[in-house]
């Protein structure tokens, strides 16, 4: 069973005046492993809080299921907010574990098991634990409990190269025995993004970009060429210039925006080279730099 | 198989790279390819993208469905993906060989010559 969540002009002020979200209208359909991105600050985490009520929006709407989960117990169970390291200091790991199934429904104790072993966690007092070991063990706790919508919020702090690794691989393959929906806030983008069936990115509490992620990647050109002939062809072409580096008489523009075959050949003609962007470099560009910017090679 | 870069479309890559097979006869006519999930797995791509490449394959005719055992390379694949590159060989390989070599000074007549002699050669 997934369920659906819906965010309508959801925005959120803090009580000292900050506005963390300002009118999020974002869909996700139940099953959709979604990448949140944006920069620090952004409303990652304030989005991720909303979801989970522990926050209520102070405008607009959060649905999940149709249904406000606020003060609903029966909903908010099947919604799980892990952030960056397990809590709980004074509990030994295999307490905080057993407990950890209590409070949920649709716990795998045996999963949790097997999680322990792959993460190599052993069983001491959580404040023991090094950050790396902290933070897999709240991996585990979002991937034994199965919750309908399971978040992560920078999950990975502390965890090294490997595993980080495991844990993608264990997110992704769970994911096809069990379908949930699985929201990951991250800044190793290109770590993750094959993961990812869709992309938001969050900018100072505006949702800049939500688009499948391959739609997103179709979307981001680097031209480069003669500057003449590169601003004529992004200008006809009608792309959003993000940034441009220039040197002598050549200009790169990193452009955004949908281009067909026809313009596709019109740039060869003229001279110019199309080349694909990563899509790290595509966040960079839509989270926070507002302004086109001009630099040189 | 390559790895995945983060750059253009993904289920585009999965597309071109079992295409890639099929041409080259990794992948035989009527051999089974990887389900979507095992493909998944593998190289840790979305499911949902992995299923998109595999039915860009299926629309094109390179692979079939046997529904509820998985999909297969069709017979003919490697002659239509001949046939498609031999389309694009002129505009692809040949223009841009005339333009590279009338930007640096080779005559065409010295280009011509020279595949007669790698014809002669054994090239046919």
């Amino acid at each position: 069973m997934t369920l659906d969540l819906e965010l309508r002009g959801a925005s959120l002020r803090y009580d000292d005046g900050t506005e963390a979200l300002r009118g999020i209208d974002l869909s996700v359909p139940g099953g959709t492993i979604l990448g949140l991105l944006g920069r620090n600050g952004a409303g990652k985490s304030s989005l991720m809080s909303l979801v989970a009520s522990l926050r209520r929006p102070t405008d607009g709407q959060v649905l999940i299921g149709g249904r406000d989960p606020w003060e609903d117990a029966e909903l908010t169970a099947r919604v799980a907010l892990v952030g960056e390291a397990a809590e709980g200091g004074a509990w030994k790991v295999r307490d905080a574990v057993t407990s950890a199934g209590r409070l949920r429904p649709t716990w795998d104790a045996a999963y949790a098991d097997r999680l322990l072993d792959l993460f190599e966690i052993p069983n001491v007092k959580i404040a023991k634990l090094s950050r790396g070991k902290r933070a897999a063990l709240a991996c585990l706790f979002g991937l034994a409990g199965r919750a309908p919508i399971t978040m992560y919020d920078e999950p990975y702090l502390g965890m090294d190269a490997p595993a980080r690794y495991a844990f993608y691989d264990e997110v992704l393959s769970d994911y096809m025995v069990h379908p949930r929906t699985v929201i990951l806030s991250t800044h190793h983008i290109d770590e993750v993004a094959s993961l990812f069936g869709r992309v938001a990115i969050l900018d100072d509490g505006r949702l800049v970009t939500d688009d499948e992620t391959d739609s997103l990647r179709a979307r981001g050109t680097e031209v480069t060429g003669p500057a003449a002939a590169v601003d004529e062809f992004t200008g006809a072409a009608g792309l959003r210039v993000l940034s441009t580096r220039s040197l002598g008489g050549t200009k790169a523009a990193v452009t955004y925006g949908d281009l067909t075959d026809v313009a596709r050949r019109r740039a060869a003609d003229a001279g110019l080279e199309l080349g694909p962007i990563p899509l790290q470099d595509l966040f960079v560009h839509l989270s926070g730099a507002t302004q086109p910017e001009e630099a040189s090679l | 198989m390559a790895a995945f870069d983060g750059r253009s479309p993904i289920y585009r890559q999965i597309a071109e790279q079992i295409a890639a097979d099929i041409l080259s006869g990794a992948l035989e006519p009527d051999a089974q390819v990887m389900s979507t999930n095992q493909f998944a797995a593998h190289f840790r791509i979305n499911p949902a993208t992995v299923a998109k490449g595999f039915q860009q394959l299926v629309d094109d005719g390179l692979l079939y469905k046997k529904r509820g055992i998985g999909m297969f390379v069709s017979p003919d694949a490697p002659e239509r993906l001949r046939a498609r590159h031999r389309e694009r060989f002129m505009a692809e390989v040949v223009d841009p060989m005339i333009a590279e070599a009338h930007l640096i000074g080779i005559d065409l007549d010295d280009v011509v010559t020279r595949i007669d002699q790698r014809r002669q050669d054994g090239h046919r």
